[in-house]
């Protein structure tokens, strides 16, 4: 009982906890996460101001890398393959709720429906990227008997630099479109059903219904598959590297693709002019970041 | 419910549904459907152009027996065990600490450090290939397995503690302060209070971290080379061209090198797609 009132006897941790607590906690977390994530981060702003082959001395040069990518072509051919996928993968969205949609009953077996039209998504992108492959390929694949099925068709769609992108994008939808579906999924679980029934009563039904009543309620889940979307589909890089290696002729790269080859392949290790397409790739997502965290604090101070 | 319960549809409408549904899955699956098949299927069924049709013999076994015993595939496979559940144990202890002291305590800069861990979860990994590489290379970890798994610890750190954070929040905070009224300390409260209440959150992430590093193939390419660290997903390359057009082992190659993720989700549905769709319903 004493030593409990005595305020001698506690030690300089009793004393502090409350305010050394967290930081204790924090402090394996941040260290880590600074000396691999944030840290880089700047580094790569600061790399892409000189010219590094990554071995000898590096040269500051000012904004040249920076000046050089506005007369390369490659980088404008990646550029817009990245608009394409921005674009086009936001297809899964619909796609994703549409599925999502077809399968929200309750008949036998639909909880095994259910999983296997997601499990697409946790296949690595690697072995998506070759499944699609050989479903493309003109010589074994199953895309051309079908089309030829339809009386259209025969098309080599990886090997024709005008339709290469989309193949890729295509198949990059699929996991992607499993993802937005178990989103919407879930979310479709949690829509108020008097109101379904509120607005059954009032006479909507359909397309009607799906618009105005339940996609209001469906909001959190699409943000969330926006968010996912688009950072997919800035950060693709697996699928074009096993399915194309960036051709026919560089075609299909994006910018993510095109910043590993410039510093990490046998075009040459331009450690600086890849950092200064990074920092480009970075800016456009940070667009995106500040977007979620703006909507992230101001829930945060609602809440 | 929407749409409406096909049970208080007709009957037509009823019948139409159910024989929809295995078609639609059909179609859906159809591309990993061929390469089920071609890896079922003898070498002689390609050189023979029997492609589509039913395998003229059964040479499952065989084919995944080989991709065991004729390739490297089994050293690929540890190499990624070793490479993710790891991983996985450093990323969720460091994030059930870091989400602790984001989502009990109040103190100045809490949010923007909770701000700075979810953006760095965003960024695109090409700002961050040079740094890191120069770093393990500097660390004398390149071409290591800890090098790699250091990377991904702190990279899921970011996505990790939001998990973890919200989560706490999300707990009762009476818990917390009853025990500090009690006279607890802060570390046993995180010990014997919250952790416990965790489990759930613990699981979610795990299978999630699991799946999310078994996939990697971009920071595997950057930090190793050579079959005595590159995970699965690396490897397959080099597999595939061991076989190049052997198209049946190829095939069983890339299923084998899917599975496991697909095992564990199978295994653990509840727990991932709780933890995946965190968020998608307020």
């Amino acid at each position: 009982m004493t030593a409990q009132t005595d305020p001698q006897g506690t030690s300089w941790w009793r004393r502090n906890q409350m305010r050394a607590a967290p930081w204790l906690f924090l402090a394996p977390g941040i260290a880590f996460f600074a000396l691999y994530v944030i840290i880089p981060i700047f580094q790569s702003f600061q790399i892409s101001l000189y010219r590094w082959d990554g071995l000898g001395e590096a040269r500051y040069i000012g904004l040249d890398n920076y000046d050089q990518l506005l007369d390369d072509a490659a980088f404008y051919t990646s550029l817009m393959n990245n608009v394409k996928w921005l674009v086009l993968y936001l297809l899964a969205i619909p796609g994703g709720l549409f599925i999502a949609l077809f399968l929200n009953q309750q008949v036998r077996g639909i909880r095994l429906y259910k999983s296997l039209f997601f499990f697409p998504f946790v296949i690595s992108q690697v072995v998506v990227g070759l499944v699609f492959a050989w479903f493309y390929n003109p010589s074994i694949g199953l895309l051309n008997p079908v089309l030829d099925l339809f009386g259209l068709g025969p098309m080599n769609v990886l090997g024709n630099p005008s339709t290469v992108t989309y193949g890729i994008i295509a198949a990059g939808l699929w996991p992607q479109i499993a993802y937005c579906m178990i989103l919407y999924l879930t979310g479709l679980n949690a829509v108020d059903p008097d109101q379904v029934e509120a607005a059954r009563l009032d006479g909507a039904k359909g397309l009607k219904m799906l618009w105005y009543v339940i996609l209001p309620q469906l909001r959190p889940a699409t943000f969330i598959a926006v968010v996912v979307t688009v950072i997919g589909a800035l950060r693709s890089f697996d699928m074009i590297s096993v399915m194309t290696n960036g051709g026919p002729f560089g075609s299909s790269r994006v910018l993510a693709y095109y910043m590993f080859e410039v510093s990490l392949s046998e075009y040459g290790f331009r450690m600086g002019y890849g950092a200064a397409i990074a920092v480009v790739l970075f800016l456009i997502m940070l667009v995106y970041i500040a977007f979620f965290l703006w909507r992230m604090w101001r829930e945060e101070r609602e809440g | 419910m929407f749409p409406t319960p096909v049970q208080q549809r007709s009957a037509a409408v009823q019948a139409g549904y159910t024989a929809l549904l295995p078609i639609a899955l059909i179609l859906w699956l159809l591309p990993l459907l061929m390469v089920a098949l071609f890896s079922i299927k003898p070498d002689t069924d390609f050189t023979q152009g029997n492609l589509w049709g039913w395998p003229t013999s059964f040479a499952g076994f065989e084919n995944y027996a080989r991709v065991f015993t004729d390739s490297a595939m089994p050293r690929y496979l540890l190499n990624s065990v070793f490479i993710t559940v790891p991983t996985v144990i450093g990323a969720v202890a460091l994030s059930c600490m870091t989400g602790f002291a984001l989502g009990v305590y109040r103190f100045k800069g809490n949010i923007w450090l909770f701000f700075m861990f979810v953006a760095g979860n965003f960024v695109p990994f090409q700002i961050l290939m040079v740094p890191v590489r120069e770093l393990t290379l500097n660390l004398g970890l390149y071409d290591t397995r800890l090098g790699l798994v250091l990377f991904h610890i702190a990279f899921q750190t970011g996505f990790c503690t939001l998990f973890m954070r919200n989560f706490i929040r999300a707990l009762p905070r009476e818990l917390i302060e009853a025990a500090r009224v009690e006279g607890v300390s802060e570390i046993r409260i995180f010990w014997y209070v919250v952790l416990p209440l965790m489990r759930p959150a613990i699981a979610a992430l795990s299978v999630l971290i699991f799946t999310f590093i078994w996939n990697d193939y971009f920071w595997a390419v950057v930090l190793t080379q050579g079959v005595e660290t590159q995970p699965v997903t690396a490897g397959i390359t080099a597999f595939n061209s061991q076989f190049r057009a052997a198209y049946h082992m190829m095939s069983a190659g890339s299923i084998i090198a899917a599975l496991p993720p697909v095992m564990m989700f199978f295994l653990m549905q509840k727990h991932f797609i709780a933890g995946l769709t965190l968020g998608a319903v307020k």
